[in-house]
């Protein structure tokens, strides 16, 4: 298992292997876009309370789910750029924080959009909505910290020391309408043993997810292997790869 | 085709949703490729001067 995360952590190998995963990834996340989307806007029923804007929740509840998934990624990097100090895991630190942001803004814009109808509020500063503003500005703070800082090595370590104070926040968010009274509906979905969704409502909005997750690890190979060439521009073989391909993109 | 369209009379907020979800994504797709292709110009540049300089 050691050996295997060593192989892949060098950013070469990381890249020739990802170069093979990407069009596969991209067949599958089309596959389940279209499957998620006709099961969203037209197999799933209207709920009986919300009606037809209950539909929503395909796109608001995976960016929020997202929204959560890729800090604790940022975190697992972190981890990894403070203890071990690997590359690899700085260049990812730097290439999916800004996909994260993009997803909690998404969970933000369409939260609100969907409290207007049902609320009859944009906003309330209540613990899950401030609690994920909260969350942007972490994301914000770590993208700032790392393009603010010119040495490379010492931005990472800067911006992951911040990723782990923002931790916190994580069972905050997740944990914010069991703990406090909010706005917000509690859970629906995570009560795996009784989800109080319909399964005709839920399987469209597990994959949608798992699309939103494919999407994630798609855009993010292309921006670490992009940054693994900038990185190990001095090498040998970055220097072959770019002189042998006439090609726009590697 | 109207009924779908119009979404329970919600049509204004759900469609808006799918297209801001939808639209930053493409966003942060064409962004991503862009970087990538001018990270690749500059490497070429770069290679181009350095061999020139030998």
């Amino acid at each position: 298992m050691f050996k295997l995360f060593y192989h892949y952590s060098s950013l070469r190998n990381f890249y020739f292997f990802s170069e093979k995963l990407i069009p596969f990834l991209i067949a599958v996340f089309l596959a389940l876009i279209i499957y998620s989307l006709y099961g969203a806007l037209i197999s799933a029923p209207a709920d009986y309370q919300q009606g037809d804007s209950f539909r929503i929740i395909y796109v608001h509840v995976p960016s929020a789910w997202m929204s959560l998934l890729v800090y604790m990624a940022m975190g697992l990097s972190a981890v990894s750029v403070l203890v071990w100090r690997v590359k690899l895991a700085e260049i990812t630190l730097s290439a999916i924080a800004p996909i994260g942001a993009i997803f909690t803004l998404a969970a933000l814009v369409t939260g609100s959009i969907w409290g207007k109808p049902m609320w009859g509020t944009w906003w309330e500063w209540d613990a899950r909505l401030t609690s994920e503003l909260v969350l942007l500005f972490l994301y914000l703070g770590v993208i700032a910290l790392l393009r603010a800082i010119d040495d490379r090595r010492t931005g990472a370590r800067a911006a992951s020391i911040l990723c782990l104070i923002g931790i916190v926040n994580i069972p905050i968010v997740h944990y914010s309408v069991e703990w406090w009274n909010t706005l917000h509906q509690g859970p629906t979905v995570s009560k795996f043993d009784s989800p109080s969704i319909h399964i005709d409502m839920l399987i469209p909005l597990l994959t949608m997810t798992v699309a939103f997750m494919l999407y994630f690890i798609i855009i993010s190979l292309y921006r670490i292997r992009s940054a693994i060439l900038v990185y190990d521009k001095e090498t040998q073989w970055v220097k072959d790869l770019i002189t042998s391909s006439k090609r726009e993109q590697i | 085709m109207a009924a779908f369209l119009s979404m329970g009379g919600y049509a204004a907020y759900v469609w808006s949703s799918y297209a801001i979800t939808f639209g930053i994504m493409i966003l942060l797709y064409v962004h991503t490729k862009r970087q990538g292709e001018k990270h690749l110009r500059w490497l070429r540049r770069r290679i181009a001067s350095q061999e020139k300089q030998k």
